[in-house]
C-alpha cells in the first residue's frame, strides 16, 4: 500500500464545505452553489488521479491515530471499489450541489440545507473509504443521521417528520448491528481494519460464528439498501427535497448496502449461506420493487421504487458471486448511478418549474422544456437497457453473469424487473413530454440551467462509458469487480454484440415485454393497486404499529410507575435507601461495633448540643417554616464541627448549602398550595418516622463500618506529597477538584447547569399560563 | 421582608458578598475555597437582593439571564481544558505561567480558569433558580 496523506484532507473536505456552506450562501446567493460545487469536483479530480494507479493493482492508504488505546484509527484505504464510490459521489455530488443552488433557489434555509448535504457528502465519502472498522461503523452511523436531517428537512410537515423518523430508526438499528459485525468480526480474525480483514481468507468462513457475523452484516446492509421488506423507508424519504432524494436514494446512501456486501464479499461470501439468502431476497425486491413502481403516479415514487428494485438486483448479483455475476453487479451499479441521479433531477425540475410531477396530470412539455426532456430521454434510454448507454452493456454483462451461473429463476426474474423497469423508465422520461399539453399548476417553461446541467452531463458521461466501453471496463468495472472478488478480474463489456448470444436475446424478451407492460401501464397499475387493497397491510403500516405499541407500553409503564404523587416518589426513594444501606449489613451481619466515645472539649459539646437542638425543633415545629429554619441550625451545628475537625472547605460549602438549601425550601414552600402546618394521621407520621430512622441509621451505621477499617492513606499520601510539587496549589481539596480530577468537575458542573435548566422549567411551568422564553424574563 | 432597613443595607451586602465570593474563588487554589463555593456565596448575595428589590431589579443588574453566565462558564471550563492542546499535551494538563505585573509575580494558570467557569456555573445556575422561585405575584 502507498501512503498519500491528502486522501486524508479529500475525504474530510466536504466537512470544511459544510461549515462555509451558510455564510457563502448568505453572502454570494446564487454562485454560492457554483462556489462549493468545487469542492466535490476538486476532490473527484483528486481522486481520478488515482484511478491508472488503482487499475494497475495498486492500493492507497491514509490515517491518523484516533484511540490509540483501543488500536481504533481515523483511516481511509483507496482500492477499485472505493474509489468507483468516491468518485460517484463526489462526481455526482458536484452536479448535485450547483442542482440543489438552483433548487432551493430563494428558500430560507439554502444554507442549512446545503450545509446537510455536505455533511451527508462527507460521510458517504469517509464511509466508503473507511480502513479502520470504527471508522466505518461512525460514517455509516453518520449517513443515517444526516439523512435524517435531509428527510425531514421540510420539518414542519408531518409526513416529512415520520419518513425523516421511519429511514433513522431502519437504518439506526441497521448501523447497531454493524457496529456488532465490525467487532465480532474483529474478535474473530484479531483484525482493527478492512484490509487487514480482507487479507484473513478463510478466517471468517471456518468460524463457528460465521453465521452470526453474516447476519449481522445482512442487517445493516438490508436496512441500508432497502430490501424487503425493509424498503418502506425509502419510498416515503421522497418526502424530502428531490436534490436529496437524487443524491442520496440513487447513487450514495442507498448503496452503502451494496457496498458493504461486495466489500465483504471475499471473506463472507461464497458459502451456502450467501449464495441462498442473498439471491432471495434480491429476486423478492427486484419483483416487488419493480411491480410497486408501477403502480405509482408520482414521479419521485415511481423512481424512488424502481431504486429499490435496482438494489435488489444488485444484492441478488453481489449473491451469485461468480465472477461475471460480479462484473454485471458493478457494472450496472455504475449504470444505475448515473440514469438514476439523472431522472430524479429530472422529475424534481418537472416538479419545480410546473407545480406537480403526478405523472397523470403532466403531458406535452416536450416544446417547454426541450433539454430536460432531452436529458429524461438519455437517462430512460440507459434505464431501460437499450444501446447505445451503458446501461445496455451493464444489462448484458449481467445477464450473463447469471446465464453462467446457471441459475435460471434468478434470470427469470432479472428479466422481468428489467422490462418492469424498462416500462417505468419510460413512463417518467416519456409522459409528461409526449402528448397533448396538460394545463398544470404553473406555466412550465425550462428551468435555469443549474437545473438541467447535472441530468445532461451524467447523460453524456453514461453514453460515454458505453462509446468507450474498453477503456470503462479496463479503468473501472476492473478494478472495482477485482476488489469484490478478492482477485483480479477480466470483464467482457461490448457495446457490440459480438455473437447472438443468450443475453442478447433476453435483451429482446425484456424489451418486448417492457413494451407490452408501458402499454399497458394502466391497467397493471389498477391491478397492483387492487391486490395491496385486498392484502390491506404493509411493512408501512407496520411500523406505524410498532411504534403506535412502543408508545402505549412505555405510557402504560409510565402510568404505572410514575402516580404524580410526591408523595409517593419520596417514599419510594427513602425506602430504597433504606433497604440498600440495611440489608446487605443484615444478609453479611456487618454491622459496626459501638465506637470508643472521643473526649470533647467544652464548646464541642455545645456545638453537639446545638445540632440535637435543631433537630428536635425540627420534629417538635408547629409549622413547616419553623421546620425548615430548624433543619438550617442542625446543619449549620454539622458545618462548624466540619470546621473544628480541620475541614475548612467542607464546612464553608456546607455553610452556604444549608443557608440556600433554608432559602430555597422557604421560596418552594411559599410556591406550593400547603397549609402551614404539617397534618399528617398518625399511622402516616410513625411510618415516615419509621422510614427516616431506617434511612439515617442505616447511613450512620455504614460510616461508622467504614471508619472501623483503618483508613487506606495512598491516595492522601499521594495528594498530599504532589499536590504543590506538580499542581502548585497548597490546598489539596481544590486541586483535586480543578486539577487531579478535573474531568470529573467538568461533568459535575455539566449536571449542575443541566439540573439548573431543569428546575427553571419545572418552576415556570404553571397551569393554563403561557411560559416565557428566556429573553422575555431578562427583559422583565 | 421588604423592610427599610434591608432594603437600605442589601446592595451594600450584596457588594460585599459578590467581591467576597471573587475573593474566595481566587484565593482556593492555595487556601480554603474555590470556585464551587465562590459561586454559592454569589449566589446567595444575588438572592438577598431580589428578595429585598424584587426580582425585576435583580434581573436588569444581572443584565443577562443568570443561565447565561452559567453556559459562559461552561464554555469557560472546557476551553481552558481544551488549551493544553495548543501545546500537544492531553486535555486539562495543567498549564502555568508567572508573569511580572506591576512588580508582583502573578500564577495565571488553566486551572484558574477552570474553577473560574466553575465558579461562573455554580453561581449562574443556583441564581437562576433562587431568582425564579422567588419571582411570584404580590413579593415574599
Amino acid at each position: 500500500m502507498i501512503t498519500e496523506d491528502w486522501i486524508l484532507v479529500a475525504a474530510l473536505a466536504p466537512f470544511l464545505a459544510a461549515v462555509a456552506a451558510p455564510f457563502l450562501a448568505a453572502a454570494a446567493g446564487r454562485a454560492a452553489a457554483f462556489l462549493l460545487a468545487a469542492v466535490p469536483a476538486a476532490v473527484f479530480v483528486a481522486f481520478a488521479g488515482l484511478v491508472p494507479g488503482v487499475a494497475a493493482g495498486e492500493r492507497y492508504a491514509a490515517g491518523v491515530d484516533w484511540l490509540p488505546a483501543w488500536g481504533v484509527r481515523l483511516s481511509f484505504m483507496v482500492d477499485g471499489l472505493s474509489l468507483m464510490f468516491a468518485l460517484l459521489i463526489t462526481g455526482i455530488g458536484a452536479f448535485i450541489i450547483v442542482y440543489a443552488g438552483g433548487y432551493m433557489k430563494g428558500h430560507p434555509h439554502a444554507g442549512r440545507f446545503l450545509t446537510f448535504m455536505f455533511l451527508f457528502m462527507g460521510a458517504m465519502l469517509g464511509l466508503v473509504l473507511a480502513d479502520d472498522l470504527i471508522t466505518l461503523f461512525v460514517f455509516w452511523e453518520g449517513t443515517s443521521i444526516t439523512s435524517f436531517l435531509l428527510i425531514g428537512f421540510d420539518h414542519a410537515r408531518r409526513a416529512s417528520r415520520r419518513a425523516a423518523l421511519q429511514a433513522l430508526v431502519i437504518t439506526g438499528a441497521g448501523g447497531l448491528s454493524l457496529l456488532a459485525a465490525v467487532l465480532l468480526a474483529g474478535q474473530i480474525t484479531g483484525a482493527g481494519s478492512l484490509s487487514e480483514l480482507l487479507a484473513t481468507g478463510d478466517a471468517l468462513r471456518s468460524s463457528d460464528l460465521y453465521v452470526a457475523v453474516f447476519l449481522l452484516v445482512l442487517g445493516a446492509a438490508f436496512t441500508k439498501s432497502a430490501q424487503v421488506p425493509l424498503h418502506v423507508w425509502l419510498p416515503n424519504a421522497m418526502e424530502a427535497p428531490t436534490p436529496v432524494s437524487a443524491y442520496l436514494h440513487s447513487a450514495t446512501m442507498v448503496k452503502a448496502g451494496v457496498y458493504l456486501l461486495m466489500r465483504m464479499n471475499p471473506v463472507l461470501g461464497d458459502t451456502d449461506w450467501w449464495t441462498t439468502i442473498l439471491p432471495v431476497f434480491g429476486a423478492a425486491t427486484l419483483i416487488v420493487g419493480a411491480l410497486l413502481a408501477m403502480r405509482q403516479t408520482d414521479l419521485k415514487l415511481m423512481l424512488a421504487y424502481t431504486t429499490v428494485a435496482s438494489l435488489g438486483l444488485l444484492v441478488m448479483l453481489t449473491g451469485v458471486g461468480t465472477e461475471a455475476a460480479i462484473v454485471g453487479a458493478v457494472s450496472y451499479l455504475f449504470a444505475h448511478s448515473l440514469f438514476k441521479g439523472a431522472l430524479f433531477m429530472v422529475a424534481g425540475a418537472i416538479d419545480h418549474e410546473s407545480g406537480t410531477r403526478d405523472v397523470t396530470r403532466l403531458g406535452g412539455l416536450r416544446r417547454a422544456m426541450p433539454v430536460t426532456f432531452a436529458a429524461a430521454l438519455v437517462a430512460a434510454i440507459s434505464m431501460a437497457g437499450l444501446p447505445v448507454m451503458f446501461g445496455f452493456v451493464a444489462k448484458e454483462a449481467l445477464y450473463l453473469g447469471l446465464d453462467d451461473s446457471g441459475r435460471t429463476a434468478l434470470l427469470a426474474a432479472a428479466v422481468l424487473g428489467n422490462a418492469l423497469m424498462f416500462a417505468v423508465g419510460f413512463q417518467v422520461a416519456l409522459k409528461p413530454f409526449l402528448g397533448p399539453e396538460v394545463k398544470t399548476p404553473k406555466h412550465a417553461h425550462e428551468g435555469p440551467f443549474e437545473l438541467w446541467a447535472g441530468p445532461v452531463v451524467l447523460g453524456l458521461v453514461g453514453l460515454g462509458a458505453a462509446l468507450l466501453t474498453y477503456q470503462t471496463a479496463e479503468y473501472l468495472i476492473a478494478p472495482t469487480a477485482g476488489a469484490v472478488l478478492g482477485r483480479p478480474a477480466i470483464p467482457e463489456l461490448h457495446l457490440i454484440p459480438t455473437y447472438i448470444s443468450t443475453p442478447l436475446i433476453l435483451s429482446v424478451v425484456t424489451v418486448v415485454i417492457g413494451l407490452l407492460l408501458y402499454l399497458g401501464a394502466r391497467q397493471i397499475r389498477a391491478g397492483v393497486a387492487g391486490t395491496l387493497a385486498a392484502i390491506g397491510w404493509g411493512p408501512d403500516r407496520g411500523f406505524d404499529q410498532a411504534v403506535a405499541g412502543l408508545v402505549a407500553f412505555s405510557s402504560a409503564v409510565t402510568g404505572l410507575t410514575q402516580t404524580g404523587r410526591m408523595n409517593r416518589y419520596i417514599t419510594v426513594t427513602i425506602l430504597a435507601a433504606a433497604v440498600a444501606l440495611l440489608v446487605p449489613m443484615a444478609v453479611y451481619d456487618e454491622f459496626p461495633g459501638r465506637p470508643p466515645f472521643p473526649p470533647l472539649t467544652i464548646y464541642e459539646w455545645a456545638i453537639l448540643l446545638l445540632t440535637a437542638v435543631g433537630l428536635v425543633a425540627v420534629l417538635i415545629a408547629r409549622t413547616r417554616l419553623t421546620a425548615i429554619v430548624s433543619l438550617g441550625i442542625q446543619g449549620f451545628g454539622v458545618a462548624v464541627l466540619f470546621m473544628l475537625f480541620g475541614a475548612p472547605d467542607l464546612s464553608f460549602t456546607q455553610f452556604m448549602v444549608e443557608t440556600l438549601s433554608v432559602v430555597i425550601l422557604a421560596l418552594v414552600m411559599t410556591r406550593l398550595a400547603l397549609g402551614e402546618r404539617d397534618h399528617r394521621p398518625t399511622g402516616e407520621m410513625a411510618w415516615h418516622g419509621a422510614l427516616a430512622l431506617a434511612t439515617g441509621g442505616g447511613l450512620a451505621m455504614v460510616l461508622l463500618a467504614a471508619v472501623e477499617v483503618p483508613f487506606d492513606r495512598r491516595l492522601t499520601d499521594f495528594f498530599e506529597a504532589w499536590s504543590r510539587v506538580i499542581a502548585h496549589g497548597r490546598n489539596v481539596v481544590n486541586v483535586i477538584i480543578v486539577d487531579f480530577r478535573g474531568v470529573d468537575t467538568l461533568g459535575e458542573i455539566a449536571v449542575v447547569m443541566i439540573a439548573g435548566l431543569c428546575i427553571l422549567a419545572l418552576v415556570r411551568i404553571k397551569a393554563g399560563r403561557r411560559i416565557p422564553s428566556l429573553r422575555e424574563e431578562t427583559r422583565s | 421582608m421588604s423592610t427599610l432597613i434591608f432594603r437600605t443595607l442589601s446592595p451594600l451586602v450584596t457588594g460585599l458578598i459578590l467581591v467576597f465570593s471573587v475573593f474566595i474563588t481566587l484565593r482556593g487554589h492555595n487556601e480554603p475555597g474555590g470556585g464551587f463555593i465562590g459561586g454559592l456565596i454569589a449566589a446567595a448575595g444575588f438572592a438577598i437582593f431580589g428578595l429585598s428589590h424584587g426580582v425585576a431589579r435583580a434581573r436588569q443588574a444581572l443584565v443577562f439571564h443568570p443561565l447565561v453566565f452559567a453556559g459562559a462558564g461552561l464554555f469557560i471550563a472546557v476551553a481552558a481544558g481544551l488549551a493544553s492542546a495548543l501545546f500537544g499535551r492531553n486535555f486539562m494538563t495543567g498549564l502555568w505561567a508567572y508573569p511580572q505585573v506591576l512588580g508582583v509575580e502573578l500564577a495565571i494558570s488553566s486551572p484558574l480558569f477552570f474553577d473560574l467557569g466553575v465558579f461562573l456555573v455554580v453561581t449562574g445556575t443556583m441564581s437562576s433558580i433562587v431568582l425564579a422561585l422567588e419571582e411570584r405575584e404580590g413579593g415574599f
